[in-house]
């Protein structure tokens, strides 16, 4: 055991540190867990900084329906294999009693924010956990690692606190609550040279595989209950993998040989796009859209 | 391995600065190719000839609009041998909270000038501010080195002028560093230049690169704020009671003899636990678990100490603040105090002196701090806090000042941290309660 921590023993070191002052200062904290690898990543920092006690804490998945079956299968598995507590807030749900309306594009990723909302009034939670990283996109750099948000879940830039030391003001007024990042500083190769580290399993979508996708805007879409191919696209069997994943209805894979982790590291120390720009089109509408959500109370 | 350096940017509107940060990044090659696009799209739309590397960092609209930087922004890159996590810290009219935010954790800063200004009253006020924040080295880059035609002699006094202005604030000279470069040219950031033969000096990025990290205080005394009491319950953990904390400074290895503050209660360390096993040793910067011999009552906010060399415990201290808040601080205020893991309550009895940044003096008794400036204070406390020097240590020796009532923070605090005078003898430290002479030393009254 060295004293001199590397790269990632700093980073790890400094999110288990979030996860504890969070635990010590807020009444009602939930991790948003969707089962992607940013928050499995989430999950495993908090049960790591509990030990040997369980986590203090239930999760919280905003399920758009339009989800791959093998990240639903895999959230499952990891919340029974735990022991946690898992709330879904499922966007179908508020379709259907008309508190939203679909979209005419049929993306459900703009429409989480309200469930997500209804969900932290309903629950009172006070803080919430997100996987978000600074290197992500340009609006997420000025984030804090604290941010607070209105009893509205909004983001405004003029009230977000100077973050000095390692010293987090939490401090919120009943009804507002506080978004906590602990992978903040985190890049998203830190994020696979860890996984690899620490052996964390996640969905196999992350690996490649073959499936039936059809081509959208640069991107390789695949079919499930949020739409196929339209006219002039064609579905084709290609090897891909998906880099995050979100709503199946806006979240691209890309074509990928990367079968296992160090295949995948060597692809993102290689890779030419970012995360998000290769497989989000909901980033993509404006220069400005995550500024925009990120006021509205999206991540 | 590769490790972690943390630094932060600072300089004046129109030094270039978000060119150079764009050009670090996009001479790393840690701007991906669909970042990149746009921002060559922007440069076209604006009618640029050449893409405008500074849209690589400036983030938010209302910014990028207004074409200046408003917040505190992070940016990372990596080399093989270093990963960077960099404080890109805008500086202009919130210059000061945004440069103490920024070097409140960096290890290493990088001051802009324009070599056709050279040093100039904001690169003196930047200087200062992250002398008082203690960040260990300074990195001078004289930007638009092209500007001067690569002149050998412009650099030479800007960088003599430097140096002198840093050795005033107390660096030595082998902690500050000038550096000629173009931003927009890329004289020296990443690559070497053929424009200017007569430097010898490494370019930025190799600096950034080989420059030793001030390592933690490891050879410190031992500071644990404990965060939590983990306690599972479970049957396999029935008597478990651990102490969860960040170790500040020290190291800690069972057998240990430690006393918890503010109690002084003294017991040993019996096991240091984590996740992934025992450790025979702990150091500052690891998350850890302390388990102790004695079964004695411990909560969040205090503090575990080296038996050896513990802080003073008081309720009555100076501080210097840094006032980042648009309400102004006056004599007699009440606020809350965050250190370490705890919060109390506090009343600033006092406004000793206000610093003046520019020629490195200070004005007696103002009658109050405004947005942005600096300030000694006495403090008094609820209840007794065992604290540091922040000259001894930077996590034990801060603080947050804490508005009551909206829960904004209205401050940085440094404990005892006297303000980086040129002359000495300039603060009194009259009257009070035991104010001790040597500002260095913490005010420790009776019980």
């Amino acid at each position: 055991m060295t004293l001199a921590l590397d790269t990632l023993g700093r980073l790890e070191s400094e999110a288990i540190h979030i996860f504890r002052e969070v635990a010590g200062e807020f009444d009602r904290p939930v991790i948003l867990f969707s089962g992607g690898k940013d928050s499995t990543l989430l999950l495993h920092l908090a049960i790591k900084a509990f030990y040997p006690a369980p986590v203090p804490f239930p999760l919280l998945h905003v399920d758009t329906g339009h989800n791959f079956d093998e990240v639903i299968e895999f959230r499952d598995r990891v919340v029974a294999q735990h022991g946690l507590r898992l709330e879904v807030a499922k966007v179908q749900d508020w379709i259907d009693d008309g508190r939203l309306e679909e979209r005419p594009d049929g993306t459900r990723n703009p429409l989480q924010t309200v469930p997500l909302l209804d969900s932290i009034t309903q629950h009172k939670f006070d803080a919430v956990f997100g996987g978000g990283r600074r290197d992500e996109e340009r609006a997420r750099a000025k984030e804090r690692i604290f941010s607070l948000r209105t009893a509205f879940g909004q983001w405004d830039p003029k009230r977000q606190r100077p973050e000095l030391w390692n010293l987090y003001n939490g401090r919120h007024r009943p009804g507002e609550h506080v978004r906590v990042f602990p992978l903040s500083n985190w890049t998203e190769l830190d994020v696979w040279n860890y996984i690899e580290r620490e052996g964390i399993e996640l969905p196999d979508i992350y690996y490649s595989h073959e499936r039936e996708v059809f081509l959208r805007d640069g991107m390789w879409l695949a079919e499930g209950p949020w739409g196929t191919a339209r006219e002039g696209e064609t579905l084709q069997r290609k090897t891909v993998r998906y880099r995050t994943v979100g709503d199946g209805s806006c979240t691209g894979a890309v074509e990928s040989d990367a079968a296992d982790i160090h295949a995948v590291i060597a692809e993102v120390a290689a890779s030419r796009l970012t995360e998000r720009g290769a497989t989000r089109a909901d980033d993509r509408l404006s220069e400005a859209a995550m500024e925009d959500r990120k006021r509205e109370g999206y991540f | 391995m590769s490790d972690l350096l943390r630094l932060a940017t600072a300089g004046s509107v129109d030094d270039g600065k978000s060119t150079l940060v764009g050009r670090l990044l996009y001479d790393t090659k840690s701007v991906l190719a669909d970042t990149l696009d746009a921002v060559h799209r922007a440069s076209a739309d604006r009618g640029l000839a050449t893409p405008d590397l500074s849209l690589l960092v400036d983030g938010l609209r209302s910014e990028r609009e207004q074409g200046i930087t408003i917040d505190v922004a992070y940016r990372y890159f990596a080399t093989p041998k270093r990963s960077f996590v960099l404080a890109d810290t805008p500086g202009h009219v919130q210059y000061t909270r945004n440069t103490v935010t920024g070097a409140s954790t960096a290890q290493l800063a990088v001051l802009l000038v324009d070599a056709r200004k050279g040093v100039i009253e904001q690169t003196r006020r930047h200087a200062a501010v992250l002398a008082l924040l203690g960040v260990p080295r300074l990195v001078l880059a004289v930007n638009k080195i092209d500007l001067v035609n690569y002149d050998e002699v412009t650099f030479s006094r800007i960088a003599k002028e430097f140096t002198a202005h840093a050795t005033a604030l107390g660096y030595t000279e082998d902690a500050v560093v000038e550096i000629p470069v173009s931003a927009l040219a890329g004289d020296n950031v990443v690559e070497k230049s053929a424009n200017t033969p007569w430097y010898e000096g490494p370019t930025l990025l190799e600096h950034l690169e080989n420059v030793p990290v001030e390592p933690d205080p490891h050879d410190a005394p031992f500071r644990f704020p404990v965060q939590y009491v983990i306690r599972p319950r479970t049957a396999e953990h029935l008597d478990y009671r651990g102490y969860a904390g960040l170790v500040a400074a020290g190291t800690v290895k069972p057998g240990d003899e430690i006393v918890v503050l503010p109690s002084g209660r003294r017991t040993t360390v019996t096991k240091i636990d984590t996740a992934d096993g025992e450790l025979a040793e702990a150091a500052a910067g690891q998350s850890v678990t302390l388990l102790l011999a004695d079964d004695i009552d411990i909560s969040r906010g205090d503090l575990i100490a080296s038996a050896g060399n513990a802080p003073t415990v008081t309720d009555d201290f100076e501080a210097t603040l840094c006032w980042l808040a648009e309400k102004s601080l006056r004599p007699g205020a009440r606020v809350l105090v965050k250190h370490g893991t705890r919060t109390v309550q506090a009343m600033v009895t006092e406004l000793r002196d206000r610093f003046d940044e520019q020629k490195l003096s200070s004005v007696d008794s103002p009658a109050s701090l405004e947005l942005n400036e600096i300030g000694r204070v006495a403090l008094r406390l609820a209840e007794p806090v065992p604290l540091d020097d922040y000259s001894f240590s930077r996590r034990t020796g801060s603080f947050l000042v804490i508005d009551v009532s909206d829960g904004s923070t209205l401050a940085a605090g440094l404990v005892g941290a006297p303000l980086p005078l040129l002359e000495d003898g300039v603060e009194s430290c009259t009257g009070g309660s035991a104010a001790a002479p040597d500002t260095h030393a913490l005010v420790s009254p009776g019980p």
